[in-house]
């Protein structure tokens, strides 16, 4: 029996599979998490089995490691290394190619029908990535066709966190563990003793009708509250913690701190945290030629704020102490972003602070400010 | 008339002859180099030699003799750009080694009769010697990093060749990070990309082959390195290979 769309339905472990087909046969890439080299990363799936059942991960700054659940938990883990901007926007991308004729040069846009994703796991820091990645390249003076021709097709399927990592703070970024907005389908998963489903809720008209083709009883009352309660447990469980309260005006008004000598002595420039962050999206432009010189390609690359290359204007870089390229991340990603785009540029994921190589913690960067400031 | 073809030499100094090898192996693109430029002077690959001068002298190997400090002089009075290949031309490569001992010692222990073999103190990169117009690293090079220079010559423009971290290189390719999540020693952070993160992409760590990134904070790396499991000696070590002229402020900070 089919129910109504506004109420959460039920789908039960044994039929997930259901929903991965149902998408494969609308048209779908279905891309979702992976047990790869030891992490948890985000590929194509054509089977349930493809998820990492019964895994989980443990983080702190500087370190991830796999290990195994108690139970079979399908998406018992925090996020991993990756996340969807490599789907939305591409870390690779060519833009146009060029020909030499006898008028001087034909060029040609790039014409490939963009890839039909649906993303299954996306968790409620991620959508609220995907929407600042939203406001930076579809709501300002210029449009990138590429991540809106992805990022309109692409169908949701949203999962509520059932367990936090060691470095997660959405809760202190108010950005999670319960998803709101954003998707077409928001799932929640339950294991209680023998039983192990999925209490789901549709949050746009395609994701009440993939509901309806599944055809998932509505959710009971005792079901409902599990669903709710896995999720405030969750919020309970923050590895991390950042006091976001007038943090524009703290970074503003500590450009020259201490602290900033500090981490800089620590940081690597290596750009990982950038790389690995869900709302960083500098890009940098590659022209390549072949050897004739018949043939132009121009290519767009992910670039980042923490090489000299990245501001590099006539005469030299503008940033070349790794002082002032982890003060720029930092301030642009926590203060000047709400100048730029009204939002933080932060979602509280904890990558920057996992991927890290030494362990660089952002929310402890801050808080190292402030008390600073208290203790004045 | 045709437009006269840019004459490319290839020489070789103390090397191994893997960067030169780079060139051969260029395999699909080789005949396009061979369209788009006289192979004028390359021993390696042919015993046709044209005299000089050169358009581009592509050079690989350091200078480790007095011989050859004066052959390099020739070399760049005969060329119109200088290009050098790879870590020995670049850093001194791995017979920099002598650098850090009394190179008169191991002459004295290998051979019978030393005083036959003229060698220099040091191993040093062909830049502390003449004019160099572009290094590109890499033990060995990349063998489309050297198309992306032969081509950015050739077409009067600057060569794509990032002097970020390996990091980067990894992380655009998907990889997951080995140090992050295997604990795994890595020089990645400190290391010039180029290579394609080669190493880190079949599960082993970054060996340094590319030489300092543009900004290396090895003192903050050498901690995690450390706190990996690997004692002051090994971190003495990883820095002593291919680019331990390049890497040895790393290398001495952590003592004999």
């Amino acid at each position: 029996m089919s129910v109504p769309t506004d109420q959460p339905a039920i789908i039960e472990r044994q039929h997930f599979q259901r929903l991965i087909d149902a998408l494969i046969r609308k048209g779908y890439r279905v891309i979702g998490p992976v047990v790869r080299d030891g992490a948890i990363v985000y590929d194509e799936l054509a089977a349930l089995d493809d998820l990492p059942q019964g895994w989980t991960d443990e983080q702190d700054g500087g370190v991830y490691r796999l290990k195994r659940r108690a139970d079979d938990a399908l998406f018992g883990y925090a996020v991993g290394p990756h996340s969807w901007k490599k789907f939305l926007h591409p870390p690779h991308l060519r833009l146009w190619q060029a020909r030499r004729n006898a008028d001087g040069a034909e060029f040609t846009a790039e014409t490939e029908p963009p890839p039909r994703f649906a993303f299954i796991g996306v968790r409620s820091c991620e959508l609220h990535a995907i929407a600042i990645q939203d406001k930076v390249f579809l709501q300002g003076s210029y449009v990138d066709p590429t991540y809106q021709a992805r990022r309109e097709q692409a169908f949701i399927v949203a999962v509520n966190c059932g367990q936090a990592g060691g470095t997660c703070f959405c809760v202190s970024m108010n950005t999670g563990p319960q998803a709101t907005f954003g998707f077409d389908l928001a799932l929640t998963e339950v294991i209680e003793g023998d039983r192990h489903y999925f209490v789901a809720e549709a949050g746009t008209d395609r994701g009440a009708e993939l509901l309806r083709e599944l055809s998932a009883r509505q959710a009971g009352d005792e079901e409902r509250r599990q669903a709710a309660q896995t999720v405030a447990r969750t919020a309970q469980q923050m590895g991390r913690t950042m006091d976001t309260h007038d943090i524009k005006a703290l970074l503003y008004r500590n450009h020259e701190h201490p602290r900033w000598d500090d981490v800089a002595n620590r940081c690597l420039t290596c750009a990982n945290c950038t790389m690995v962050c869900p709302t960083c999206f500098c890009t940098t432009v590659e022209d390549t030629t072949n050897l004739t010189g018949e043939h132009a390609e121009r290519w767009r690359r992910w670039d980042s704020c923490f090489t000299l290359d990245f501001s590099y204007i006539h005469g030299g870089s503008v940033r070349v102490s790794t002082k002032a390229r982890y003060r720029q991340w930092m301030t642009h990603k926590l203060a000047s972003w709400i100048d730029q785009f009204g939002t933080s540029g932060c979602v509280g994921c904890g990558r920057c602070i996992t991927w890290c190589p030494v362990g660089i913690d952002i929310t402890e960067e801050v808080r190292a400010i402030r008390e600073s400031e208290a203790e004045q | 008339m045709a437009k006269r073809k840019p004459k490319l030499a290839v020489w070789k100094f103390a090397s191994c002859d893997g960067c030169q090898l780079s060139l051969l192996d260029c395999e699909d693109e080789l005949l396009a180099v061979a369209g788009a430029v006289d192979i004028a002077y390359f021993p390696e690959a042919s015993s046709r030699m044209v005299k000089g001068p050169y358009d581009l002298s592509l050079v690989e190997g350091s200078i480790t003799t007095p011989h050859d400090a004066e052959r390099i002089q020739q070399v760049r009075q005969s060329s119109k750009h200088l290009v050098t290949i790879g870590a020995c031309a670049t850093a001194g490569g791995i017979q920099a080694l002598r650098n850090f001992s009394d190179v008169k010692e191991f002459a004295r222990i290998v051979y019978a009769r030393p005083e036959y073999i003229s060698t220099l103190a040091r191993s040093t990169p062909i830049a502390e010697h003449v004019r160099v117009d572009f290094e590109l690293r890499g033990c060995p090079i990349n063998k489309h990093q050297l198309l992306e220079v032969i081509n950015a010559l050739l077409h009067g423009r600057k060569p794509n060749t990032p002097a970020h971290s390996v990091c980067v290189e990894c992380k655009l390719r998907g990889n997951v990070c080995l140090m992050v999540a295997h604990g795994t020693p890595c020089l990645g952070p400190v290391t010039h990309a180029g290579c394609g993160a080669l190493c880190p992409t079949y599960d082993r760590g970054c060996y340094g082959c590319f030489g300092p990134m543009e900004t290396p904070n090895t003192g903050a790396l050498n901690q995690q390195l450390v706190q990996l499991g690997m004692t002051p000696p090994e971190v003495m070590r990883v820095y002593r290979s291919f680019n331990a002229e390049a890497f040895r402020k790393e290398s001495e900070s952590h003592g004999e």
